[in-house]
């Protein structure tokens, strides 16, 4: 049947959902979870509308295996869970970012540790989106902060798996996944699309981890005749394990690399009043609005606030945090945990401006009128 | 000295440039693998068609030396990886090579919910009753009284029926067979190959080294007499019937070959009755 | 700036999400004003105290919530407890007079027996579009052409037309208050 053109009024998850239709995903596998379910019910619905399969599997554990497995048979696979299922999906994340695998994870973010409040909004997984699976590599997260942001941040995540060839993490919440609000959704044609490069060589030439120029290999998929392998293993260029140092560290430089080379492509931030700013505020998904908001509040009274939001929170945007810090006072922080980003933005302030976390446990949001205050307070 | 053959007749379909490969003297994998190619050829089926997932072992590694798109992925996740390999690209056939505690204690709620679903699926377990490639811990067939390195004492706890299992929760084809019987197992898997929905094989298998130095059989020779004077060949058994005692008869063939509708099958009539509505 | 700020309280099972969910369609959709839904509820599926919550502005909608709102429409005791004392000074409160008995107070309230018309026409369920049909009236917050259509869009195949009916008479009861009220 059709992918959806025009304005609707939506959620958040259901336009993750459609997002992930018009960026051409066609295998959902997923568990059911609060506050994620909707992804995975209007992907059970929508799917078989476009030609694309829905499976429920038994745990998270196997949907993201499922995902992985969709992709390398040549497919756009997508799964979502929340805070207990993202725990689970950190074992095969780790996979596909070994394997290089295309596909996108949106975790709809609730107040944990553990159960903790399965309804209500946090932002506590930002730490373990960066550094959930054991080893050393490199993500890329988006946080969107709106259904809009959910449908076009969604598109990006296919789009950015697809070039670098890793599993992209699409870090919503609660909030976000539950608001309705107008979605624009482009007719197909309208939209830009990226698809993972395939090999040009012939099989016998094919060595499935030689990377490009861009540190990104082409990649086969299964049933071409390539008679490729992949290990889960450090390996080298044939994708055969070789357990040496020397290949460990070929291999995960280059993991790495592939992220960091091409940051600028990756990285993407939105800001406001920064020319003049003294006080500069650094939020992300939900956090971001309400922080645009308060500095708007903080603009009226005098105060030469500027709004920093985080389209991508990983990579995080170190040279921009860097170049700020050496012409401003001080950066606040808000976040709905108690204090994740604002260590990375201390960190790549460097002591050359203050970093002020305003941390928030979860199960609401900020109250503007207390990122007003913190920005008051860092302006002094 | 022996001259060794210039080429291995199925060197077409192994990653020669991996060999040797890691599986110790007297191990069964080598010719289970050896089983699984022949099968894979007298089935017909394009090898440019098949892929082989395997988790993490000893049996693991297969996917490492057989040429066909192969993966390797993470331990008792093998089953997902294969099912999405497989609904994503239906034209495959999707084989999964793991051991005994990779499939069904780790991955064993995978496997009971592919054979449930009737994923088209084939998987060869090799079962060697213990984890070899950690040095011979406790697993989820180890028999009662058998010593590991997790069970000192002698194992107390019971453990699974692989057939029964794999039964009880919906495979359409149940086989059980050990590395001594090639030729069997060769046309199991042949069968299984075949096969349309979750097809098992379980291929019982020597673990000298570990398994075997700790339960008085040190030497893949006295393994395959075991196989040899303490098998039962009992077609169509009750898989309820088929445990495996420390040392004691083994009853293999083939236990369950029956016609259930995929999961596919399933998928495409509910969708297809949707439309006509 | 202006910034409408409507809440919706009752019960699960009451269509109070809908019926949020219909306004702000309504007024995104159909008014092309800036609208952001929200909702919040107990883990139970039904019985439990919920509410819509519904921003509209004319501007970009940065915090997403209700802090005071200027309309509120309650359906049970219970919300029109836990709600009532977030409302503006100047705010319009809307109530099932049969669900709610309000408390001595100053302010103007505007009453209707949402419930018992639904059951005249024949469906309880539809108690939540009498609402909207009365608060439309009243607040005049969304255009009647723009929520009609939401409505018409929101509501099962095959129950547009008793939906309708539903909308009409609260409407109409919504026009005889204000009239009453000597508003216009």
């Amino acid at each position: 049947m059709r992918q959806l053109a025009g304005e609707f009024f939506m959620n958040g998850d259901i336009a993750c959902a459609e997002g992930a239709i018009s960026a051409g995903c066609r295998f959902f596998a997923g568990y059911p979870i609060t506050p994620a379910t909707e992804i995975a019910e209007r992907m059970a619905e929508r799917l078989p509308e476009v030609g694309g399969l829905f499976i429920q599997m038994e745990d998270e554990l196997a949907s993201m295996n499922a995902i992985l497995g969709a992709s390398w048979g040549g497919v756009k696979s997508m799964t979502a869970t929340s805070g207990p299922g993202f725990s689970l999906m950190m074992e095969n994340f780790g996979l596909g970012i070994m394997l290089e695998t295309p596909c996108v994870l949106a975790n709809v973010q609730r107040a944990g540790p553990s159960t903790g409040l399965p309804t209500l909004v946090a932002q506590g997984d930002m730490m373990q989106a960066r550094w959930g699976a054991h080893g050393c590599y490199s993500v890329i997260a988006l946080s969107p902060g709106s259904p809009q942001e959910m449908y076009d941040y969604t598109i990006k995540a296919f789009n950015l798996s697809e070039k670098y060839r890793l599993p992209v993490l699409l870090m919503a919440d609660a909030a976000v996944g539950h608001m309705s609000e107008k979605v624009v959704i482009p007719p197909p044609d309208d939209i830009k699309l990226f698809s993972r490069r395939k090999p040009t060589v012939p099989p016998e030439k094919y060595l499935p981890y030689q990377p490009g120029a861009d540190l990104v290999p082409p990649m086969a998929i299964a049933g071409e005749g390539y008679r490729f392998h992949v290990t889960g293993l450090t390996h080298d260029e044939r994708g055969y394990p070789v357990m040496t140092a020397e290949a460990q560290d070929k291999l995960i430089r280059r993991l790495v690399g592939k992220i960091e080379q091409n940051q600028d492509d990756i990285i993407e931030i939105e800001s406001d009043w920064l020319d003049d700013a003294e006080v500069v505020v650094c939020a992300y998904g939900i956090s971001a609005r309400i922080a645009k908001f308060a500095v708007e509040r903080a603009r009226e009274e005098g105060i030469k606030a500027g709004m920093l939001k985080l389209v991508t929170v990983w990579p995080f945007p170190e040279q921009t945090i860097r170049q700020l810090a050496k012409k401003i006072k001080a950066f606040v922080v808000p976040e709905i945990n108690c204090g994740q980003i604002s260590l990375e933005v201390e960190r790549c302030a460097g002591g050359a401006a203050a970093t002020v976390l305003v941390p928030h446990m979860g199960g609401g949001v900020h109250r503007p009128e207390t990122i007003v205050e913190a920005i008051r307070k860092a302006a002094r | 000295m022996i001259q060794a053959m210039e080429r291995h007749p199925m060197d077409a379909y192994l990653r020669t440039d991996r060999l040797p490969h890691i599986w110790c003297p007297g191990c069964g994998l080598g010719t289970i693998v050896h089983c699984f190619l022949i099968g894979l050829l007298k089935s017909g089926l394009n090898p440019d068609k098949v892929a082989v997932v395997s988790g993490i072992g000893c049996t693991g590694r297969a996917a490492g030396y057989i040429k066909l798109d192969s993966f390797h992925t993470t331990h008792g996740r093998a089953i997902p990886f294969a099912t999405g390999l497989k609904l994503a690209n239906p034209d495959l056939k999707v084989v999964v090579i793991s051991g005994d505690g990779d499939i069904v204690s780790i991955g064993g709620n995978h496997f009971i919910h592919a054979a449930r679903r009737n994923i088209d699926l084939t998987v060869l377990c090799v079962n060697n009753f213990n984890y070899g490639m950690t040095g011979g811990q406790l697993g989820p067939t180890t028999p009662l009284t058998a010593r590991t390195t997790t069970s000192p004492y002698g194992n107390y706890e019971q453990p699974f029926n692989i057939p029964y299992l794999a039964a009880a929760s919906g495979a359409v084809y149940v086989a059980r067979w050990t590395a001594y019987h090639v030729t069997r197992l060769q046309k199991a898997i042949t069968e299984a190959l075949l096969k349309k929905g979750f097809s098992l094989v379980e291929a019982i298998s020597p673990c000298p080294t570990v398994y075997g130095r700790l339960n008085r059989m040190p030497t893949g020779l006295e393994h395959m007499k075991y196989y040899k004077d303490n098998s039962l060949i009992k077609e169509g058994a009750d898989p309820r019937e088929v445990d495996i005692k420390l040392n004691g008869q083994i009853v293999c063939g083939k236990f369950v070959d029956i016609e259930r509708p995929t999961f596919t099958d399933l998928r495409n009539e509910t969708l297809r009755q949707h439309k006509d509505k | 700036m202006s910034r409408e700020e409507i809440v919706i309280g009752g019960f699960g099972g009451q269509g109070i999400i809908l019926a949020g969910y219909i306004v702000g369609k309504a007024a995104a959709i159909y008014d092309k004003k800036n609208v952001t839904f929200t909702q919040d509820y107990g883990p139970e599926a039904r019985g439990g105290a919920c509410r819509a919550q519904v921003v509209i502005s004319d501007s970009q909608v940065s915090y997403p919530y209700v802090e005071t709102p200027s309309v509120l429409a309650v359906m049970s005791q219970e919300a029109y407890t836990k709600y009532t004392p977030a409302l503006r000074p100047d705010g319009c409160l809307l109530i099932d007079e049969e669900l709610v008995k309000p408390d001595k107070t100053a302010r103007e309230i505007f009453a209707i027996p949402a419930t018992r018309i639904a059951q005249e026409l024949g469906r309880a369920a539809v108690a939540n579009i009498v609402m909207l049909g009365f608060l439309t009236a009243v607040t005049k917050i969304v255009s009647t052409e723009a929520i009609k259509k939401s409505v018409l869009d929101s509501v099962p195949k095959g129950t547009g037309e008793l939906n309708m009916k539903a909308f009409e008479r609260g409407y109409a009861c919504g026009l005889e208050k204000l009239k009453a009220a000597g508003k216009k």
